[in-house]
């Protein structure tokens, strides 16, 4: 069973910004045990770092309660901060500071001894691969490796809880691959709060999603419940446009998704009928079952209401 | 996980080494900078005056470099904060706003530490101080640089991004420091004129310093005045910065 003091619960958590009058997050409720990974995802403008930064005490919100391990958000800022750690979107190393000064300095920002802060800075960057360059510069590291410095910063705490508001942004795939690794391994013992536009990055590393849009939760669960919770099991992706008048779904929705690519979301035997429809028609498309970016879509596309039962409290 | 003992110390330490120190060690060419800037305005008043001004003038250098520490902080709280997110790094961990700012203006201090020791060589030279007028020239100073670290970090607080800042900072800089008769006797600024410079808390400082050493005969009166006028204008900048400034945002 799950405590409060074993979870982080939003009740009610609403923002909204005074000087543009947007309503940010719109009266967010959930409950989620604080371990392992739980991943949000949204579109651009759907909340997910104003529900990050009120989370990790950067922002107070309008109206509404958070606590993390019960530890009261907004009461109890200075009890909480003792425990998290967090990578703001946009943010970038100091270019004038090295790998092993950056990550020395945010542990004696912590409060660490210098001589600890040291050594743990090296264990720290050696385990993400910086042992040749840790005295490099900041500004001659590629766009990787300033990540991973941000990365080195918080795995070095002694934080439990961490916040990482789109960590992998403009990071190449294999830079990617190399800090989902990273996360794979800090998962057991630490709690990370995750924000990507990435779902591939979400199906890989979340033990929980949380889906945002406009402000809203419109779906919390595990990925298989989230699966659950979308009526079809495959998904027919049309790689031609436009989408050939032919198709006639007998079961099933069609989705755009944000590539632009006709989506077909149906069942397994309409899938592929479809696909051999397809086939003859001479069109390209893929078909698969239904993964993360399906679901994103059909359930954004619904406003979150769709078959199955929602996680959310 | 236990709750660790956080130390201040390590936390001011971090301020000084991020905002000053790492930047000196890696790009020493700063060093040169902070040195030049104070000094520019001193061998111009030295040369236009053929020397008869050198030790106002290094009491100025004095009181620009105090004052532009301020103004330095309002573009490095702007840019930490904009441009590498450093702020909301820290207000998520156990440093506080307090420590923060500490460690911040301490920070300014360091930065201009190659400017002091010259600075400090040239008064040994040119000035001559008793240790009550070096007390009372330390506490000049002191309010200077509260005054002008209150201001940077209001004007921090506004300031959405670094190009903003600049002109904020540039602004005052010229406007406190290098317009009023800093480095100068206010008497060089003809009548009409002088009234304005007494709109600058800096040319009080720069009365009171050069009473201090002697080059100045100011009534009892206005001493006090001058002294009263600082310490007001230093609380009440300190008292607008700390309602002003926001750890967490709203």
């Amino acid at each position: 069973m799950i405590t409060d003091s074993q979870s982080m619960v939003c009740n009610g958590l609403t923002k909204i910004y005074s000087k543009s009058q947007t309503k940010a997050l719109d009266s967010i409720s959930f409950s989620v045990p604080s371990r392992g990974v739980f991943v949000l995802i949204g579109r651009n403008g759907s909340g997910k770092t104003t529900l990050v930064r009120i989370l990790a005490t950067e922002l107070e919100p309008t109206s509404g309660t958070a606590t993390l391990d019960g530890i009261d958000v907004v009461k109890e800022p200075d009890r909480l901060r003792e425990k998290i750690a967090i990578v703001p979107q946009e943010a970038r190393p100091i270019p004038w500071m090295t790998p092993a000064q950056t990550v020395q300095s945010y542990l004696l920002w912590r409060g660490f001894g210098y001589a600890e802060a040291k050594q743990r800075a090296h264990e720290s960057l050696e385990r993400l691969g910086f042992s040749g360059n840790s005295n490099t510069l900041n500004r001659m590291l590629s766009g990787g490796m300033k990540r991973k410095v941000l990365v080195a910063m918080i795995l070095s705490s002694e934080a439990e809880i961490i916040f990482l508001d789109e960590p992998t942004t403009g990071l190449d795939p294999i830079s990617r691959k190399e800090f989902w690794e990273v996360l794979k391994e800090i998962r057991g013992d630490r709690f990370v709060v995750l924000t990507t536009h990435y779902l591939e990055e979400a199906e890989q590393l979340a033990d929980k999603i949380g889906i945002l849009d406009n402000g809203k939760l419109i779906r919390i669960g595990t990925l298989d419940e989230l699966r659950q919770s979308v009526k079809y099991n495959y998904s027919v992706k049309l790689l031609s446009k436009p989408a050939p008048a032919f198709i006639r779904l007998r079961e099933g929705e069609m989705v755009t998704g944000r590539d632009g690519y006709l989506r077909i979301l149906t069942t397994e035997e309409e899938a592929f009928s479809i696909s051999r429809d397809l086939s003859r028609g001479g069109f390209k498309f893929t078909i698969n079952p239904v993964v993360l970016d399906d679901i994103f879509f059909y359930l954004v596309n619904h406003g979150g209401k769709a078959g199955g039962d929602t996680e959310e409290e | 996980m236990a709750t660790r003992k956080r130390s201040r110390f390590s936390q001011i330490l971090a301020a000084i080494l991020v905002n000053s120190l790492y930047e000196m060690k890696n790009y020493p060419i700063v060093l040169i900078n902070t040195v030049l800037s104070p000094l520019s305005f001193l061998i111009l008043i030295v040369f236009v005056s053929h020397g008869s001004l050198v030790g106002e003038a290094v009491e100025g250098g004095f009181i620009m470099v105090m004052f532009s520490s301020g103004m330095s902080l309002s573009t490095d709280l702007s840019h930490l904060k904009n441009d590498f997110k450093l702020q909301d790094m820290v207000v998520s961990s156990p440093t506080n706003w307090l420590t923060y700012m500490v460690g911040i203006s301490l920070s300014e201090i360091v930065y201009s530490i190659p400017a002091l020791v010259l600075l400090t060589l040239l008064a040994n030279y040119f000035l001559i101080l008793t240790i009550v007028g070096i007390l009372e020239f330390i506490g000049v100073l002191l309010l200077m640089f509260i005054t002008s670290i209150s201001i940077g970090y209001t004007l921090s607080t506004f300031s959405s991004d670094i190009v903003q800042s600049f002109a904020f900072s540039r602004l005052l800089s010229t406007l406190f420091s290098t317009i009023p008769p800093v480095y100068y006797p206010i008497t060089y600024i003809p009548l009409p004129f002088r009234y304005l410079a007494y709109i600058s808390p800096t040319t009080y400082a720069a009365e009171l310093a050069q009473s201090i050493a002697g080059y100045l005969s100011l009534p009892l009166g206005k001493i006090v005045f001058n002294w009263a006028i600082l310490i007001t204008v230093t609380i009440a900048l300190f008292v607008i910065a700390k309602s002003k400034a926001r750890w967490r945002e709203v």
